[in-house]
């Protein structure tokens, strides 16, 4: 029997996954990719949370999809934030970009 | 064993191994690769949960758009100097950043398994598709079109952003 | 309600001045003449509102010293404090108006003649305005406080018309010594107000009138006395504080003469009868006033004979009389004071604008550099003379009759002491007074000078103050009814007897010294030079005013400046000293826990994620609770 917390781990171990990426990868486009991630294990929460809790309505659905969009557009303006850094300094190291500290 | 749970558990161990993959492989491309994957295996995750409205959407946005958008991306901003295989490499916090998220995901699993779940018992909707689109034109009809209005506003700026400055000065 | 136009638009009498202030700063400044005239007219004005005050109680008896008019308007009422600006109206303000604005009027036209060509001559006449305005605000003043706040504004019109050539540093150094000097007795005056206020819980003259009578804390009252007498003391130039008024001589002469005669050292002497019921009920601080006030009066008289600046001998015999004013209240009795306040103001007045007239004329100070003036200046030469007499007291003229009065109760009450120190000082007096008009006005030639006598306006105040030196006595003769003792008086009116014991003397003692100063300096039958080389170490003491200024000098070079120097040191380094280590620690944790800031984000956000596992960990422990 597959039960809820099968699927709530399944999301925690892999927004984990995705955070470590995000925290530890040295390629802005990797740490992208990793957010990605992270937004995907919170959709499949609130997929099994409609599944299992509210089976009645589909609000945990609907709320994925507004997720899905608001996703894509940071995935949007992401890489073309990246790509203006990339032609300001050659580089997608974040360990170089450091222009919060003064 | 039932079929469903064989699927469950061969579609987790693809998702996570996958994921593994992406932030594990030290080539920027491999880990292109394999994020389509574990955006498939989540498709599959979406279909074990009764979704398939979404499914859909999961491998059409994700492993179809999202995903061309970053091989794009890699494609634009990778130098030819014909050394892939440190395109993704691990910076500073590797061993720091996995205690710390160890720890975290103790923390998670804990609670997740502490938490007494309500479990609802009503019937599952057999027409989600349906379902879903009635609730978007009508209790979430605000948001839908707002998010229309975000994503043009993304696509302009997203434009503006990445656009060749012609007359640096 | 009595019906008078002036006692219904009392208020009018200093906002009359403070309009031509105001009018001639703004607007008429550019105008000489128009600001002259503005100046003049509010003082006519006030003039005449006054006159008609004086009318009302002159005729109706109505109002009288224990049945005044007041009237006030709330100026600030909060909780636990209630001040208003009001005006108060009894014979002693009616009189103390019709001083100031009766001689500030002349002094503002003698002064269209004495500044005529003066590029700050409407800038003199809105100061002018401004001193008056604050000296009549003091005048009419119902309370403590607004008597405060125009005693302040005095000491600031002063401090500006002393150093109205404020480009001579000799007149910055004055009014910053008239102003430092009045400080610190306004000081005193405002702790004893502020302890009255506190103790009885106003500022009203009447309200406190009864509380003080009914109150029996002889300390407090004592304390509270002393404290406000302290006022006085600084704006009167009582000693220790008189050090102001010689060098107060820098302003230009009208000046002087309004300083010295109706306003500014008039104000301590005013204060002292209008808060005379907390002075007498305490016996310690009256005869502290009394003594303090004879022993001035003295001690002025004795430098007065040595000095040789024209402005200079008038000013210590100020300091000398106000003296004679104090002592007579100290004494007892606010009629002699006051009386001998309004008739001094007259004859000071006056010969403060004679020497005006004299130093406009020969553009000298010094009385060895003249000689002879009175052949040049008939005018100013005899009003001088009339001057003279009336403050060496030579009956008929009007120091006689006040300072006998002051002398009778001296007698009186028995201050034998006091009697005496009076009675030489009436000598001293005397003879420094004859000393100056001899030198000055008769005698050889004795410096290269071109007098004339001077315009019009200058020699008609002259000579209507003449007239009031001569007469102005009689009003307080105590052989005319219903004089000045009739209407100003405490407690019950106190007709003055003749005593002609005290008249005799006093008159003969007077003559004496004039006969003194005619031997010495026109005679010449006594030499001045002989004296002094024969006293020189008492002369020099007399000559350098009792060392005073010397040691205030020597008090503030070592005593003051040595503490200042040790509180600068301890300003620097221990107050410096803690307020820079704190910015210390704060710079220098800044400087090394800026490191902390990375600027990368991976650093940030790994923070953030153990800092979430260590909360969590941290409420779910035991200890808390936390979520089951």
């Amino acid at each position: 029997m597959i039960t809820l917390n099968h699927y709530l781990l399944l999301s925690a171990i892999l927004f984990c996954i995705g955070l470590y990426g995000a925290l530890s990868k040295k390629n802005a486009i990797a740490i992208l990719i990793c957010i990605e991630l992270m937004l995907n294990a919170v959709n499949i929460n609130l997929v099994a949370f409609t599944k299992f809790l509210t089976p009645g309505d589909l609000t945990g659905q609907i709320f994925a999809i507004f997720v899905i969009v608001v996703a894509a557009c940071e995935i949007a303006v992401g890489l073309a934030i990246i790509i203006a850094i990339y032609r300001d300094r050659s580089s997608v190291d974040v360990e170089n970009l450091d222009w919060l500290k003064w | 064993m039932e079929l469903h749970v064989i699927a469950f558990w061969l579609i987790a161990f693809v998702t996570l191994g996958s994921a593994l993959a992406v932030v594990f492989l030290t080539n920027i491309v491999h880990s292109a690769l394999a994020l389509i994957l574990t955006f498939l295996g989540i498709a599959g995750l979406y279909l074990t949960l009764n979704a398939d409205f979404l499914a859909a959407v999961q491998v059409l946005v994700y492993a179809g758009a999202v995903s061309i958008l970053i091989v794009f991306g890699i494609m634009l901003i990778t130098r030819g100097d014909g050394r892939m295989a440190d395109t993704n490499i691990f910076g500073k916090y590797k061993y720091t950043a996995a205690i710390v998220i160890t720890a975290f995901l103790g923390v998670l699993s804990h609670y997740i398994i502490k938490t007494p779940w309500q479990m609802g018992t009503a019937a599952l909707s057999e027409n989600t598709m349906g379902d879903i689109a009635e609730l978007l034109f009508s209790d979430y009809v605000i948001p839908f079109e707002l998010a229309a209005i975000l994503l043009t506003v993304a696509m302009v700026g997203a434009i503006v952003i990445a656009r060749e400055v012609k007359n640096p000065k | 309600m009595i019906e008078s136009i002036g006692i219904k638009y009392i208020w009018l009498v200093p906002l009359a001045p403070l309009l031509a202030f105001i009018l001639i700063t703004f607007l008429f400044k550019r105008f000489k003449l128009l600001s002259a005239l503005t100046a003049i007219f509010s003082m006519v004005v006030s003039l005449i509102l006054t006159l008609d005050i004086l009318r009302v109680i002159l005729t109706g008896h109505e109002i009288t010293m224990n049945t005044p008019v007041e009237m006030a308007v709330p100026w600030l009422n909060m909780n636990g404090l209630y001040i208003e600006m009001g005006a108060l109206i009894d014979p002693l303000t009616a009189g103390m108006l019709f001083v100031v604005t009766f001689i500030s009027l002349l002094i503002m036209i003698y002064s269209v003649g004495y500044m005529h060509g003066d590029p700050g001559f409407s800038r003199f006449f809105s100061y002018l305005a401004l001193f008056v305005f604050s000296m009549l605000g003091l005048v009419i003043a119902n309370n403590y406080f607004q008597m405060f706040v125009f005693w302040e504004l005095v000491g600031l019109s002063s401090y500006l018309l002393i150093g109205f050539y404020f480009y001579k540093d000799s007149a910055a150094q004055a009014n910053k010594k008239a102003f430092i000097t009045n400080r610190v007795a306004d000081f005193g005056f405002m702790i004893g107000v502020i302890i009255l206020f506190l103790y009885f819980g106003t500022f009203n003259f009447l309200e406190l009138a009864e509380g003080i009578s009914a109150s029996s804390d002889l300390a407090f009252l004592t304390l509270a006395g002393i404290l406000v007498f302290i006022g006085p003391i600084g704006k009167s130039g009582q000693f220790p504080l008189h050090v102001w008024l010689p060098d107060a001589m820098e302003g230009p002469t009208p000046v002087s003469a309004l300083i010295h005669a109706a306003t500014m050292v008039a104000a301590g002497v005013f204060l002292l009868a209008r808060g005379f019921i907390l002075f007498v009920s305490a016996p310690a601080t009256i005869t502290f006033i009394a003594y303090l006030g004879g022993f001035t009066a003295f001690f002025a008289a004795t430098i007065a004979i040595t000095q040789r600046d024209f402005k200079r001998i008038l000013a210590f015999s100020t300091l000398s009389q106000l003296g004679y004013m104090v002592m007579a209240i100290g004494l007892g009795s606010l009629t002699a004071g006051m009386f001998h306040l309004t008739t001094h103001a007259f004859f000071k007045a006056l010969m403060f604008l004679c020497a005006g007239s004299v130093i406009h004329a020969l553009h000298k100070q010094d009385i060895f550099e003249m000689g002879g003036v009175f052949k040049k200046m008939k005018i100013t030469g005899t009003t001088m003379i009339i001057g003279g007499l009336a403050i060496a007291g030579i009956p008929p003229f009007a120091g006689f009759w006040s300072k006998d009065e002051i002398l009778l109760v001296a007698k009186t009450n028995g201050f034998t002491l006091l009697y005496v120190l009076a009675s030489v000082t009436a000598f001293l007096t005397a003879f420094y007074m004859f000393r100056l008009i001899f030198l000055a006005f008769f005698g050889e030639k004795r410096s290269d000078y071109h007098a004339h006598e001077s315009p019009l306006t200058m020699t008609i105040p002259l000579m209507i103050l003449a007239v009031f030196s001569i007469f102005g006595g009689l009003i307080g003769a105590p052989f005319v009814e219903h004089g000045f003792s009739s209407y100003v008086y405490f407690g019950e009116a106190h007709h003055p007897q003749p005593d002609y014991m005290v008249m005799g003397s006093s008159t003969l003692i007077a003559a004496a010294g004039i006969f003194l100063a005619w031997l010495v300096y026109i005679k010449k039958a006594i030499s001045a030079e002989k004296i002094a080389n024969q006293f020189a170490p008492l002369y020099k003491f007399l000559y350098n005013k009792w060392y005073i200024d010397e040691i205030y000098q020597w008090f503030f070079n070592k005593v003051v400046l040595s503490i200042s120097a040790l509180l600068n040191w301890c300003d620097r380094n221990i107050v410096d000293g803690i307020a820079h280590g704190i910015a210390w620690v704060i710079r220098t944790t800044g400087a090394k826990g800026r490191y902390i800031h990375t600027g990368s984000l991976q650093t940030y956000g790994l923070v953030i994620f153990a800092a979430v596992v260590v909360i969590v960990l941290f409420l779910a422990g035991p200890v808390v609770g936390g979520v089951q």
